[in-house]
């Protein structure tokens, strides 16, 4: 599958908080279908990549490539309208409006709704199924009445995957999507996500603290540290490389 | 697929024409002596501030944003209907609501263009500063709008028909005036209800409560506050407008601060949480008032207590303290999930924007 033409890539990707090296020259590619891991201690950029991706901050350096056009520049929106997704490390969802709601919405931006004003919103029945649908393929179908802030913390993490996926992406992003629930929750959280991202061809960067997780799910680990790739190889490779024992095995037991 | 909010919806609906029928028999029952016009009176006066009561609340209920200064959009709509007549002569009403629909968005796509740049505190601040330039405006342009006199406004023909010319004033409005603003009322609560449960008001709600995960969706944030600014303002506007004819005078106390706060409390008290919410409001807050006004001439100060007690006890108004009430009383004969407590948005979305602002 990796050797497939990336759909997405970086070039030595740069971007500096003043002293702090966040990201510090990050060359990254993932292909459609492909479920790359992005690992690493805190601090070490995870999350600064996905932001300098997603537009949520300009590189300092480097550029971007998505279906072979640079889209360093590209606006946050532009960005989502191609198809590159995002969930949150810190869930971020509409907590007042209920689960069916969080992703609907998601759904009628897809589609350029989101500025009818003169229909009401139940009257969209494709729309709705849609989300139901969404909602069922992330095991959260019970809870389509339920308002987000009402879930608990798994099915939080879940239906904030849900919303990124409803935006039907080729690229889905997905920071930390089992971070605060058991262990037990989190295999529930991966047999969900991973299947219905594998079905869809989505390629698909995960990142991820928790081992077994990352070696179990993943066909590709990236290893960063210090805002640089410090490794990469099939999981199996990884798993017994010394240096990445050394310098994260270690950090990443008592990890978040 | 009936689902249950369609037939939620359903009954909704059926509530608001019982309402508006209900209304629309307020005439027979002055006739009947069963009340007095006095309160047919008052009536008008809480239909006129429910309309920018639900205007209003797009912003604040739906989108999370205090405006402080509602009173610029009502004054402009009540200014346009008192002072157009010098230009292009007397006319129909609808000719000076037009007027003053035009003039009401024009003022609001300016001053919404600067607003929502802002949020929280500072949205509120800025819609406040903003109203006050109009209501300097009009103190400085007394030659046209007779500066803290204000301007006297004549009854005017509806639907081309001079009622006015044949109707004594107190006879034009409580019967032709008054289901003219009944009419206007219902079709503002049609379109103002459509927005707000349509995917623009689903938009709107996704802004007001998670404004970065909106945006990583892909909707304009900025944008769509701006627009539900400016449809916000229009309907402000035109209460304004209904009001002039009816209050018969205009002055620059409805472009005052303090009747901006008039319309925040309106949306306050009846639960901002609700569409409802601002009609409830805005009938209780009338005749309340009316009634403070008789006995003290601190009525601004017990209303006032009045808000803070409330914000205390009920953070959701009225609406909210009744849907809870409704609520218990229901789960005593059969078991219901309890309905989702509302929350003011104004606090929790002071939380949201500064998580939006760094995400970590
Ligand atoms: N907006 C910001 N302003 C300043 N510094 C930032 C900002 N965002 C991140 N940083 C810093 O950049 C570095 C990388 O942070 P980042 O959040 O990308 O790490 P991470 O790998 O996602 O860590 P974790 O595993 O804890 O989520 C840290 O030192 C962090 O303090
Ligand atoms: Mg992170």
């Amino acid at each position: 599958m990796s050797s497939q033409e990336p759909i997405l890539y970086t070039v030595d990707l740069k971007k500096y908080f003043g002293e702090v090296r966040a990201v510090d020259g990050v060359s990254f590619k993932i292909s459609p279908g492909e479920v790359v891991a992005l690992i690493g201690p805190n601090g070490a950029g995870k999350t600064t990549f996905v932001n300098v991706i997603t537009g949520y901050f300009n590189p300092d350096a480097g550029k971007i490539y998505y279906q072979g056009k640079d889209i360093t520049k590209a606006s946050r929106i532009k960005k989502i309208r191609m198809g590159i997704a995002r969930s949150f490390q810190l869930v971020n969802l509409y907590d007042e409006l209920t689960a069916l709601d969080n992703v609907r919405i998601a759904v009628l931006s897809r589609l350029g709704k989101t500025s009818i004003f003169w229909k009401p919103v139940e009257r969209f029945d494709d729309v709705r199924s849609e989300a139901l649908e969404i909602l069922a393929s992330f095991g959260l179908e019970e809870k389509a009445e339920v308002p987000a802030k009402a879930l608990p913390q798994g099915e939080r993490k879940l239906l904030d995957v849900a919303v990124a996926f409803a935006l039907r992406p080729r690229v889905l992003l997905l920071d930390e999507p089992t971070s605060g629930v058991s262990s037990k929750d989190k295999h529930t959280i991966m047999e969900r996500i991973v299947p219905t991202v594998r079905n869809e061809k989505i390629a698909t960067m995960i990142i991820e603290h928790d081992m077994d997780i990352v070696f179990g799910y993943s066909d590709r680990v990236v290893v960063m540290y210090d805002g640089k790739i410090l490794a990469e190889g099939k999981p199996e490779e990884i798993r017994q490389s010394r240096e990445v024992q050394e310098k994260l095995l270690g950090v990443t037991a008592g990890a978040s | 697929m009936p689902s249950h909010a369609s037939k939620q919806v359903r009954n909704k609906i059926i509530g608001y024409l019982i309402f508006l029928l209900v209304l629309a028999l307020i005439p027979l029952f002055v006739r009947a002596g069963i009340i007095t016009e006095f309160v047919q009176n008052l009536l008008m006066y809480s239909i006129i501030f429910a309309i920018a009561g639900l205007a209003f609340n797009i912003l604040l209920g739906y989108s999370g944003l205090l405006s402080f200064g509602h009173a610029a959009y009502f004054a402009v709509g009540a200014y346009t209907v008192a002072l157009a007549p010098q230009f292009i002569g007397e006319t129909s009403f609808e000719v000076l609501i037009l007027l003053a629909l035009a003039a009401s968005a024009i003022v609001s796509m300016a001053f919404g263009y600067i607003a929502v740049r802002l949020t929280r505190i500072f949205f509120a601040i800025m819609t406040l500063a903003l109203t006050q330039l109009v209501w300097a405006l009009i103190l400085k342009l007394y030659w046209y709008t007779g500066g803290s006199d204000g301007v006297n406004v004549k009854a005017k023909p509806l639907l081309g028909i001079p009622f006015n010319e044949f109707m004594s004033r107190p006879e034009y409005l409580n019967t032709v005036f008054y289901y003219y603003l009944l009419g206007i009322f219902a079709i503002s609560l049609f379109i103002i209800w459509l927005v707000v449960n349509s995917p623009f008001g689903r938009a709107l709600l996704a802004t007001r409560d998670n404004e970065t995960r909106a945006e990583f969706v892909g909707i304009r944030v900025r944008l769509y506050r701006w627009y539900a600014f400016i449809i916000s303002g229009v309907f402000t506007g035109l209460a304004g407008a209904l009001f002039a004819v009816l209050n018969g005078h205009v002055t620059p106390e409805q472009a005052d601060w303090i009747f901006s706060g008039d319309i925040v409390f309106v949306a306050v008290l009846g639960g901002f949480r609700f569409f409802e919410g601002p009609i409830l409001g805005s009938i209780i807050f009338i005749f309340v008032r009316q009634y403070a006004m008789g006995y003290t001439i601190f009525w601004r100060l017990i209303l006032g207590s009045v808000l803070i007690v409330l914000i205390l006890a009920f953070p959701s108004g009225i609406m909210g303290a009744l849907n809870s009430i409704a609520n218990r009383i229901r789960a005593g004969s059969r078991i219901l999930p309890a309905a989702p407590t509302p929350t003011p948005t104004a606090i929790t979305d002071i939380k949201h924007h500064q998580e939006g602002g760094r995400e970590k």
